[in-house]
């Protein structure tokens, strides 16, 4: 399995750890994953706003770019961060079903004499692992089971909607599923796709972080002890703000937040610095050795 | 183009009438280009145009050219054949000449209907024109035959509808068949309290005609049957019904049910399918204390004498009149009868489907139909409306169109939940005096007397809030949340979301086809619809008989239905099944096939391939022969008969490729 890798601005600078710990766990898995070159910014959700015709030819570059990299038939292109997962996956949307974009953009496109065929998969890493790898494969590299520890998967606002390609729009299960094949306690709770606050937390702090305090406290009130993400946005959200929620909320003892494939590579017994467990603001590796009892 | 017009006597001498069909064929053709056209085709000796060819007066123009003219052959450019076909045969009968001499051209659904472009419309009907007449030149005289049909007629379906249709029938001195599924006729009307809008008791009004049915000497009630086969043809159907076996001798049990206090299970293990899995039965039970007949069944599927062999059988001992029979086996019953009436019903919407409403996540999210059991006085709370945990609700939603006007799910309205939420909203508020929210997305309520229901239910105190739900969850926002379901909705006529606490949800399902409706539209050789409910036979002049003639519809097999709505059906069912039996006999079309024995080389290819079994191998001769009762004309052996010996009336090869050389030479 060859599979592009397009990081995206936040897997070079605040998602790190999930960059270092994706591609160990890649790695040990025998998967191939290569970095596509000259990647441009998606556009994020935020240029949408601003022109969507430029935002579009901006996203549908990386794709023209991927499947020039790719000459026998599909190429895969994964993409770790929900927000680009979704922009991509929007703008090859709008590029296959609206011929007025489809103009514009091959037109911007060729000017830079790139062509764009329309048959790139945009993957979000949580597909290739569960569908791909499957779950069989990756329970054969589970070196430290997480026995014992309690999670609250969540999977953020923009992997499955709206386009659900892989997991239920209203119920995902695919990292529930993931983490119980490494052996921990997935916790049932009701707020697995809501809001984070998204970049509000940066521009309206009060309302965003009201947003993030929630899904702290429910997973906490559900019994997790940790929090797994499958995106920086709201890794960040939730793991970076904690003190503030604490001073406003009088919210205490708030989970632990790790990227899923952090934990993916504790359980595959890798060492924390390949995984960048020493970034993480809350206690991680703390929180899950406890709980598994690997810690004396 | 060479159509013999040999002797004078033989003298092909077609009329051809192009209908206006008021705007709808005339405002998208050049009718004058078409008469003219018409009149140039050899063989046409008249050609008219006329506002409405089906009025009497269209039909006397026509009686006229065939007596003064000596028309002996007639086209009429205009609708589909399943319209007028039959008007226009007649008008040729009234006027002395054999009915399939009349030839159609469709140029209404083919044509106008769909199409802008004038001129190449008008193309397309000159063809359609062409074909009709070279193929009118061929035709050949024919026969209608008459075949008797047998008086009884089979219901299949005991609820209200097959109930309904059963008693009408009965009543009229028919002798009726009425099959059911369950160990009990009443369907789903017996499981429910209330019936809107007049609350009346569902059972006090149902289970006299239950008792109707059971003792009726015209009507003959298998329950806890299934029809297997269906063979034979409208007037003459065979039936293979397969009774299967309730473990107990019929005409012993009397139905006192000492043998289920007997049973060696002292509470019940099995989930209560009449009480929608809120209680337990054991495995010799009654469904519910009026249950017609009342006769105890045993399921295989959880007495220990019939899974492992080894039980006491204390049911054995306690039946003084030794009604109990673990020998019992299915038994097979064939009977022919003239009609058949389906009454199936229907299935309510899985909401385990809408993971987001939360029903069997959380404990306090109902169905509506396990509502109508916890509020009945024969349900598992003795009508005392409790949750699972044994408390009263104090607050309640109601949501409205689950599953139903939902792309998702279905696109249907299922038409009768805007008036059972409401029933619900104020059973729920009567016996509780609970706060109830209902969610509704419009309320539709049409009907006799049912507004004033919705006044009425307004004037309760039932909130109504415009808005689908988006979620119902238990994550509490605020203090006054903890605990509870919260519904959360964008109020669309605030034009806010909102979030409103409650201790008890109630969805109300839609209405689906039955989960096996394929499988008995297959046995019935009948049609569904998308939504998978069967197809009538059209949508407004024929809603209660389907595309196989002497199979009728009734209740909510056809679509979704409100109780007054089954019955008026049913009636209609019963109504049109007794025009038919007491008619007294069929006419069968007379486009049959049939086998040229000289040139059939007994090669047996047709005889599999026919779907009515109507060929069969004459072993002296050694050729096919078609039962011509049983034929329906499809026209399948025809294609298949490697040596040109299996043909058809009305569809000769001459005529096809007269027809398509018309359309052809004109293209």
């Amino acid at each position: 399995m060859h599979y592009l890798y397009y990081p995206g601005c936040s897997l070079k600078a605040t998602g790190r750890p999930y960059e270092e710990s994706l591609l160990a766990v890649m790695r040990e898995l025998g998967v191939d994953v290569e970095e596509l070159a000259d990647w441009s910014c998606c556009g994020a959700t935020t240029y949408m706003g601003v022109d969507e015709n430029q935002a579009f030819a901006l996203a549908a570059r990386n794709l023209a770019l991927a499947e020039r990299n790719c000459s026998d038939g599909c190429a895969n292109l994964m993409a770790p961060c929900n927000a680009c997962y979704l922009v991509l996956n929007k703008a090859k949307h709008y590029v296959a079903e609206y011929p007025e974009v489809r103009e514009r953009v091959t037109g911007a496109l060729k000017s830079i004499d790139l062509n764009y065929r329309g048959d790139v998969a945009v993957r979000h890493p949580l597909d290739i692992i569960t569908n791909d790898i499957g779950l069989e494969a990756v329970g054969k590299h589970v070196k430290r089971p997480l026995t014992g520890l309690k999670v609250a998967c969540y999977y953020g606002c923009q992997i499955v909607r709206p386009y659900s390609t892989f997991d239920n729009q209203y119920n995902p299960t695919s990292m529930d599923e993931l983490l119980r094949a490494l052996g921990a306690e997935v916790v049932e709770w009701p707020l697995k796709t809501r809001c984070c606050g998204g970049a509000l937390t940066g521009t309206v702090p009060n309302t965003g972080q009201r947003l993030s305090y929630f899904l702290l406290k429910e997973a906490r009130r559900a019994g997790a002890s940790l929090v797994a993400t499958c995106c920086p946005l709201c890794q960040h959200n939730l793991e970076c703000y904690q003190d503030e929620i604490e001073h406003d909320f009088a919210e205490h003892g708030q989970p632990a937040v790790a990227y899923f494939t952090q934990l993916m590579g504790l359980a595959m017994g890798l060492r924390p610095a390949e995984l960048g467990l020493q970034r993480m603001l809350t206690p991680v590796q703390r929180v899950a050795l406890q709980a598994t009892g690997s810690e004396s | 183009m060479n159509i013999p017009l040999s002797t004078k006597k033989d003298e092909v001498r077609i009329g051809v009438y192009v209908c206006h069909c008021g705007m709808n064929i005339a405002g998208k053709v050049h009718i004058d280009a078409l008469r003219d056209f018409a009149k140039t085709l050899p063989g046409v000796t008249i050609s008219r145009d006329f506002k409405f060819m089906c009025s009497d007066s269209g039909q006397e123009l026509l009686a006229d050219d065939i007596k003064k003219h000596g028309v002996n052959r007639v086209v009429v450019a205009s609708c589909s054949p399943l319209l007028h076909e039959g008007t226009f045969r007649g008008a040729l009968v009234k006027a002395g000449l054999n009915p399939f001499f009349y030839q159609m051209a469709n140029i209404r659904e083919h044509v106008a209907w769909v199409t802008n472009d004038r001129d190449l419309a008008t193309e397309k009907a000159k063809a359609l024109i062409a074909g009709a007449v070279r193929r009118a030149a061929r035709a050949l005289a024919l026969e209608k035959k008459r075949v008797n049909v047998q008086k009884d007629i089979l219901i299949v379906g005991g609820g209200i509808a097959g109930i309904h249709a059963a008693l009408n029938l009965a009543e009229s001195g028919k002798h009726v068949y009425l099959v059911e599924r369950e160990p009990t006729i009443g369907g789903h009307m017996a499981q429910f309290d209330k019936t809107f809008p007049t609350l009346d008791c569902a059972a006090c009004i149902l289970t006299p005609k239950m008792s109707a049915v059971k003792n009726h000497p015209n009507i003959t009630l298998w329950t806890y049957s299934e029809v297997e086969e269906v063979s034979g043809f409208s007037g003459n159907f065979k039936v293979r019904v397969r009774r299967n076996p309730r473990y107990i001798k019929e005409e012993l049990c009397v139905g006192c049910n000492e043998c289920i206090d007997a049973c060696v299970f002292k509470k019940g293990k099995t989930l209560d399918e009449f009480n929608v899995g809120l209680s337990q039965r054991k495995p010799i039970y009654s469904p519910f204390p009026q249950a017609t007949p009342a006769l105890v069944v045993i399921d295989p599927n959880s007495c220990l004498e019939l899974m492992k062999g080894k039980c006491k059988k204390s049911c054995v001992d306690a039946c003084e009149r030794a009604a109990i029979d673990f020998e019992q086996q299915a038994r097979i019953e064939n009977i022919d009868v003239g009609a058949i009436i389906l009454s199936t019903g229907f299935k309510t919407f899985d909401p385990t489907r809408i993971p987001e409403y939360g029903y069997g996540k959380y404990n306090n999210v109902y169905t509506t139909l396990e509502v109508e059991r916890l509020v009945n006085a024969s349900g598992p709370t003795q009508g005392e409306l409790v949750l699972r945990d044994g408390s009263r609700p104090k607050s309640a939603a109601v949501i409205h169109c689950v599953g139903s006007r939902d792309r998702r799910y279905n696109p249907h309205c299922s038409s009768v939940c805007c008036m059972a939420s409401l029933k619900i909203a104020h059973l729920i508020k009567e016996r509780t005096g609970a706060d109830v929210f209902n969610f509704y997305i419009d309320m539709r309520t049409p009907l006799k007397g049912y507004e004033e229901f919705y006044d009425q239910v307004l004037s309760e105190g039932v909130q109504f809030i415009r808005g689908r739900p988006a979620e119902v969850t238990d994550w509490a926002l605020t203090p006054s949340e903890e605990g509870k379901l919260v519904v959360r909705v964008e109020d669309t006529l605030l034009g806010t979301p909102r979030r409103i606490p409650v201790d008890m949800v109630v969805l109300a399902v839609g209405l689906e086809a039955q989960a096996d409706a394929e499988a008995v539209q297959r046995v019935f050789n009948i049609s569904c619809s998308r939504d998978g409910f069967f197809l009538e036979r059209h949508p407004k002049l024929g809603p209660v008989s389907t595309f196989s003639d002497g199979i009728f519809l009734a209740g909510a097999c056809q679509g979704p239905k409100d109780i007054p709505a089954t019955v008026a059906q049913a009636g209609a069912a019963a109504a049109e099944a007794l025009c038919m039996v007491d008619k007294g006999y069929v006419e069968i079309e007379p486009n049959t096939a049939w086998i040229n024995a000289d040139e059939c080389s007994g090669c047996k290819t047709c005889i599999p391939l026919c779907p009515f079994r109507a060929i069969s191998r004459d072993e002296q001769r050694k050729v096919a022969v078609i039962n011509e009762a049983l034929c329906k004309g499809c026209g399948t052996c025809v294609g298949a008969c490697p040596s040109g010996a299996a043909q058809q009336n009305l569809f000769t090869n001459e005529q096809i490729y007269e027809e398509i050389e018309g359309v052809l030479s004109y293209v």
